[in-house]
């Protein structure tokens, strides 16, 4: 099937079997290769992408079915000048290690902070338990959500 | 040595690309020609396999080949074991495919290269598979019965037992005036990694080249099975690593996909690429930790350790794989943990069963027995009447026995010995972060239908495994420098802390080392990789090493541009000068390069204390950690951001495996937790109230850079603190745990039971 949506911006037009994960998708016929899949089974997180702003699992969602959506990908979070201020408070709480899980928590905590820029330690770990992390223990990345706060802030208050 | 960048906590290289979606992990490798390998595997426990047939598979398009072990001439080769290489443990060895037996479900039978996963997958589905069953061996009652041999009638279904030794244990016994004998037991779980394995092999028909990509851990060694299996000399093979998504243990171990795909991309003449799923990852990488032990103390009255005896028993699963040992050997000789017990005699037995094998999961057996261990320990001083902390102080080994010889082991190994550590040091300053004697009252209270309790436990933690490592500088042509490793990436972050290491003992700037580049066998002429918490000191010192060779060169080449001695040479971050002020540009060396290497056969052991308070909900089981302070002497810090994620994460790791990480089989031996919903993980939501300290108060003195090995302090002590602190909860009810995991069906009914 011939299906067409927006990848990080750019529009793309790919041809896939129906059965073909957008997970598939990305990473083998786009070469997106950011998103990682760990489960297959949308438990671990780690494929998480955003479509049309929500964090989904790209891993239960069918390619064809992101027909006319806006995908985006943590290299659409990303740029080649700098680390986001995101991704800069990750390093700095070293909220990573192997770096495998890491790109479905950006993607992950890049929604919640757009919606919610004010939440608070429980609402963090409350959305990232859908994200598993074998190797830091989650506390660090709690923190650099949590300090990535005023970056998603409108002057004046509210989400950016 | 300068020490500008050791100790300091620098924000990791790795980061740049990991956060941007720029690792490069195996499965992202997509070179032209690529085939997908898929493995059919047994469905069946124990079973002769009588016929595959596969010929509708083949009619499907796209399917180019289905391997199986009529495939290879003289039989699938078997995998050698690579720690403890016992003979006893030979005729236990796995095939790298089953040929006329199956003995766990997830063995691989067959393997499929197709143009894509998904038709590889839709091929499984045509392959017919005759296994005539056989009963299945699950326990170590059916194991030892012997009803059901696994490896025919030469070879029973226990392969050896271990036994842990110093002392006279039998007449401390006899003499004592206090004993008391106690049972416990600790699930099967793993080390499951994020990423699940992956490999991809290219054949290089023209130049008879054999590339690996998605190597891990030990590199070199994999490559000298691989090379003896496939039948080309070892420097025709290239292991490549490329980012690893977690080790801990289980990953990069020799598997039988280890050679399965090597052998199909040779087989079919195309790169060949297998990942794998996530059921298949919970059925076929190694599995861990399911121990029993049957054991006895003997005491003074006043609490100070005479002797410890007893059986232990270990479930290897299906095979002996390559670190398969290692565990078990650890559950006998480390059952004494820190304390000073002069009489032991603690054997453990190793039998099969028709279960996926065993290997090591980070902590291997120190996780189990420190479980035993501390659970006796305040079951005996309640029974003494002596306060748990008082117990545990007055029998830790002090530093004026350093080094202190521990249980030797046999047969075949090992004599071993702490190097350093003053033991009360990191009890004392558990306590006090912990805030103990204010907490203690709060011991067993029932406060708003919860009840608290608290705990404590002392562990010790080995590192530094030999017997070597290899490190290598490099000059670049802009004068920033290059490391090569033969350590190995796990996720551990081993690129910043080397440059952190290089830069000091080069005495330059960090960002003047421009890569540091690890694990893969083109790098040094040697590897040892990642296990047994080795990488900081192994490689760490013999990247002092090279960096002492790399500055002597760089001197004797100076000297004969300046012309002086090459003592006189002074070294600047950027230049080069000799004695009369003439300078060179370090840029005009390049090229130079030296490789250095550590040899050691001893261990360092890292020491500390953990302290925990949890609340206990009766009605349902459940257990919240409140507070947990986890502390440890490492003997020198190099990155205390990366050591922290170390011991944080590998608490964590540790609370899953006292709570709720099991791998459950049935009677027939099926797998019934063969999905991230059934084996359930740590979340962000589950441990929020975790606290670790670091110290470096006694550095070890096996190694020039005095540190130990760091990366298990958080698991090893995890089990045991929790099930103190649960029975301590419950203590008014008469509660005490045996057995893990402490999920909220089993807490409940022990509560009920008691009740």
């Amino acid at each position: 099937m011939t299906t067409r949506f927006d990848v990080n911006g750019k529009p793309v037009e790919v041809t896939v079997e129906p059965r073909m994960t957008l997970a598939d998708c990305l990473r083998h016929v786009l070469r997106l290769t950011g998103t990682h899949v760990g489960c297959e089974h949308g438990v671990c997180g780690a494929c998480t992408v955003l479509v049309d702003g929500a964090a989904v699992r790209s891993c239960l969602m069918l390619a064809v079915q992101a027909d006319g959506r806006q995908v985006t990908t943590v290299e659409g979070l990303s740029n080649d000048d700098d680390l986001t201020p995101l991704q800069k408070s990750f390093r700095k709480h070293h909220a990573l290690q192997c770096g495998f899980c890491t790109p479905g928590m950006i993607t992950t905590a890049h929604a919640l902070l757009t919606e919610e820029p004010d939440c608070d330690a429980d609402r963090v770990r409350e959305v990232l338990s859908g994200n598993i992390c074998r190797c830091t223990g989650y506390i660090s990345i709690v923190e650099a959500v949590l300090d990535a706060r005023s970056a998603y802030r409108k002057p004046g208050g509210g989400a950016a | 040595m300068r020490n500008s960048f050791v100790g300091a906590a620098v924000e990791r290289r790795e980061d740049l690309r990991f956060l941007r979606g720029r690792g490069e992990y195996v499965d992202d490798l997509a070179p032209r020609g690529l085939l997908h390998a898929v493995i059919l595997r047994s469905a069946v426990a124990h079973g002769r396999l009588r016929a595959i047939d596969f010929s509708a598979a083949l009619e499907i398009p796209g399917v180019h080949a289905v391997i199986t072990a009529k495939d290879m001439p003289g039989g699938p080769p078997i995998i050698p074991m690579r720690l403890q290489p016992l003979p006893d443990f030979k005729p236990y060895e796995q095939p790298v495919i089953a040929a006329d037996k199956v003995r766990y479900v997830g063995e691989p039978v067959a393997v499929v290269l197709a143009d894509s996963p998904a038709i590889a997958e839709d091929a499984l589905e045509a392959i017919t598979v005759d296994i005539e069953a056989l009963p299945a061996v699950t326990t170590r009652a059916a194991a030892t019965k012997g009803d059901s041999l696994l490896f025919g009638p030469n070879s029973g279904n226990v392969a050896l037992t271990f036994r842990a030794a110093c002392g006279d244990a039998a007449a401390a016994f006899e003499r004592a005036p206090y004993r008391r004998r106690e049972s416990f037991r600790t699930q099967r779980h793993f080390g499951l990694t994020m990423e699940p394995r992956g490999l991809l092999a290219e054949w290089d028909a023209a130049r008879g080249i054999l590339r690996v990509f998605g190597a891990a851990k030990v590199l070199f060694f994999n490559r000298r099975i691989l090379a003896k299996q496939i039948g080309l000399p070892e420097d025709a093979i290239d292991m490549v690593e490329n980012d690893v998504g977690g080790g801990f243990g289980a990953r990069g171990e020799f598997y039988p996909e280890d050679f399965l795909i090597p052998f199909a991309a040779r087989h079919i003449g195309r790169p060949v690429k297998w990942i794998e799923d996530r059921r298949e990852n919970l059925m076929a990488m190694n599995h861990a930790r399911e121990a029993e032990a049957e054991i006895e103390i003997a005491c003074a009255r006043d609490g100070t350790i005479l002797g410890l005896r007893g059986h232990t028993y270990t479930d290897m699963g299906a095979y002996m794989r390559t670190n398969g040992a290692v565990g078990s050997r650890n559950v006998a000789q480390f059952m004494s943990g820190p304390y000073r017990i002069p009489n032991i005699d603690v054997d453990v037995t190793l039998f099969m069963t028709n279960k996926t094998p065993v290997g090591t999961y980070r902590g291997p057996g120190r996780f189990e027995t420190d479980f035993f261990r501390e659970r006796l320990f305040d079951m005996v001083a309640k029974d003494l009447g002596i306060d748990r902390v008082d117990f545990r102080r007055r029998n830790l080994v002090a530093e004026s026995e350093m080094p202190y010889a521990i249980a030797t082991i046999n047969p075949f190994e090992s004599k071993d010995q702490f190097d350093s550590g003053d033991y009360q040091i990191t009890l004392d300053r558990c306590l006090t972060e912990f805030g103990w004697d204010e907490k203690s009252k709060l011991q067993g209270r029932l406060i708003d239908g919860r009840y608290h309790g608290i705990a404590l436990g002392c562990f010790i933690e080995g590192g530094a495994a030999g017997p070597k490592e290899s490190a290598r500088l490099a000059l670049n042509g802009d004068g920033s420098v290059t490391v090569y490793m033969g350590s190995s990436a796990v996720g551990q972050g081993v690129e910043t802390v080397f440059a952190q290491i290089a830069a000091d003992a080069l005495e330059i700037p960090m960002d003047r080392i421009r890569e540091v580049l690890h694990g893969s066998t083109a790098h040094v002429s040697d590897g040892y990789g990642a296990y047994h918490s080795r990488s900081v000191v192994m490689g760490g010192s013999a990247l002092l090493d090279a960096a002492e060779k790399f500055r002597s060169a760089i001197r004797i080449a100076a000297a004969n541009r300046l012309g002086c001695d090459a003592a006189a040479v002074k070294l600047g971050e950027e230049t080069v000068s000799g004695p009369d002020g003439r300078s060179l540009k370090l840029a005009e060396l390049a090229g130079i390069s030296a490789e250095g290497a550590f040899l050691n056969k001893k261990h360092t052991y890292t020491y500390g204390a953990h302290a925990a308070h949890v609340t206990v909900d009766p009605k349902t089981g459940r257990v919240q950690v409140i507070d947990y302070v986890a502390v440890e002497d490492v003997g020198r810090i190099i990155n205390p951001k990366t050591l922290k994620g170390q011991v944080i994460g590998s608490l964590v790791q540790g609370l899953g495996g006292a709570f709720m990480e099991h791998l459950v089989y049935d009677d027939q031996g099926q797998l019934l937790t063969g999905s991230l919903m059934d084996y359930l993980l740590p979340t962000a939501s589950d441990f929020p109230n975790l606290r670790s300290v670091t110290l470096e108060m006694k550095p070890s003195p096996i190694n020039p850079l005095g540190a130990k090995g760091a990366g298990e302090g958080g698991i090893i002590a995890a089990g045991g603190v929790m099930a103190n602190a649960v029975a301590n909860a419950l203590g008014s009810l008469g509660v005490e745990p045996r057995e893990l995991p402490l999920s909220p069906p089993r807490v409940w009914a022990l509560v009920n039971a008691a009740k």
